[in-house]
């Protein structure tokens, strides 16, 4: 049995909400540079230019890379072996959170309730996923979502005969109705199979993936490879302005179903595809 | 077509931009998003006069991220104009000249556009630290208990921005897509 603090699962996840928002990950960086060098529209090539250069400005001048610092995601992988003294652990994660945002001058975007609207003035609370794992280390993830290509993401319970077709037609519905307002070039998550809400949280998950990093699953790699080809040719471009750079990647995650069912979810991110990742 | 102009624009300036072209902008515009629109829609339903002049003026619909110490803003990119479509063809018949944000409009607020003689325009979304260099002041002047959706009052300073929306309602959104789309027709 291993002790670990919930402090220092605070602390971690202040510096992780702030690192998150001011530097992309190097997967992210090479892709988006990539995409710039190949971009056939020169308006998409200068918007991917601006991109690189806004990145460049985020990290040396401690500005956000965007505006929408996001709602903080937060997936903690905790070992069974690990036995956590403190605070109570999604206490710890908020207040990391709320030390975060407030110290590192990020937007504070959440509102305390659905429809009354009232801001929270600390970006808590987060949203909490939490799994239990073998060993004794605690891996968190911090993925801030911002919300112009979240409302773009999209659910479909397909049925099973729909198949293969039907899950590249709702993965490029979903893409084609984000359009501009997801801030293209995008990553899509995508999640097949499990239940309503279980596929949504793999799209989720499939989004912290490295974005060169392909499926391990066969079959599932070609989909994301085929998917990416096709989400490029439907022109949308950088900016939606037209162009041959509409997303960077299409990262798929599976979980077995029900024999009625074929969930699949669509989660759509932009360049500012952030997450910072730590192992206790 | 490239154009450096001054902010709020001329009438004439503004039927002069065309979908498509660029353009730098210096001068004075407002912030609104969300919950402003919301606030001045409920102004208006009750008769009362607008807490800013919007005439001819350009709307930036962004709430931008804290200003460290010592600079006007933190960053400061377009969020999405869509969430503003509700509340917009009543503020562009009241005179609004502008608006600065990202993605689809709806066929209403194309009308009320050509309307108007008014024009949309897009900032590159997600560039905000980027979009930040440009604005070199900015101050609350309505609005101040919502926080980053208050209205805020910015001088900005070679602003760059695409046209969207013309004047005549040509949409870059469309036309450029099919552009570049190489999909195969069914």
């Amino acid at each position: 049995m291993r002790t670990i603090k919930t402090d220092e699962i605070t602390q971690n996840i202040k510096e992780m909400c702030i690192q998150a928002n001011h530097f992309l990950t190097e997967d992210m960086c090479q892709v988006m540079k990539e995409a710039e060098e190949k971009e056939a529209s020169p308006l998409g090539k200068q918007i991917l230019g601006q991109l690189l250069e806004n990145l460049d400005i985020a990290a040396e001048d401690t500005i956000p890379i965007c505006q929408d610092t996001g709602m903080a995601v937060v997936f903690l992988e905790i070992g069974q072996d690990v036995h956590l003294e403190g605070q109570p652990l999604e206490d710890a994660v908020n207040e990391g959170i709320r030390q975060g945002y407030v110290q590192g001058y990020l937007r504070k975007s959440v509102v305390e309730d659905p429809l009354q609207r009232k801001n929270t003035n600390d970006n808590t609370p987060g949203v909490i996923h939490t799994s239990i794992v073998p060993g004794d280390h605690v891996k968190i993830t911090v993925a801030p979502k911002g919300f112009g290509s979240e409302n773009m993401s999209r659910i479909f319970m397909l049925k099973p005969a729909d198949g293969m077709e039907g899950v590249k037609k709702a993965v490029l519905t979903a893409v084609k109705d984000a359009g501009p307002n997801a801030c293209p070039p995008m990553v899509v998550g995508v999640g097949i199979g499990g239940t309503f809400e279980k596929c949504a949280v793999m799209a989720k998950q499939a989004l912290t993936r490295p974005v060169d990093q392909r499926s391990h699953i066969p079959y599932v790699k070609e989909l994301e490879e085929e998917l990416l080809e096709k989400i490029n040719k439907s022109g949308i471009g950088p900016g939606g302005l037209g162009g041959t750079t509409t997303a960077l990647a299409v990262n798929i995650n599976t979980y077995p179903t029900h024999i009625a069912g074929l969930p699949v979810a669509v989660n759509i991110c932009c360049h500012v595809n952030r997450h910072a990742v730590r192992v206790l | 077509m490239e154009y450096r102009m001054q902010v709020p624009f001329s009438k004439e300036d503004r039927e002069k931009l065309r979908s498509g072209d660029y353009v730098y902008l210096t001068g004075t515009i407002y912030t609104a998003r969300d919950a402003a629109h919301k606030r001045m829609q409920e102004t208006l339903e009750r008769k009362e006069a607008l807490p800013i002049d919007i005439e001819e003026q350009v709307i930036y619909y962004m709430g931008p991220s804290p200003a460290r110490e010592g600079r006007p803003i933190g960053s400061a990119g377009p969020t999405t104009a869509s969430r503003m479509d509700k509340y917009t063809p009543a503020l562009l018949d009241l005179g609004l000249g502008a608006m600065i944000g990202k993605g689809k409009r709806t066929e209403e607020v194309k009308e009320a556009i050509v309307r108007n003689h008014a024009v949309y325009l897009a900032a590159v979304g997600g560039a905000g630290a980027l979009l930040s260099k440009a604005i070199k002041h900015a101050e609350v002047v309505a609005y101040d208990d919502l926080g980053t959706e208050a209205i805020r009052k910015l001088e900005v300073e070679n602003f760059p921005a695409i046209v969207v929306i013309d004047s005549e309602g040509h949409d870059l959104y469309q036309t450029a897509i099919k552009e570049y789309c190489t999909e195969e027709k069914k």
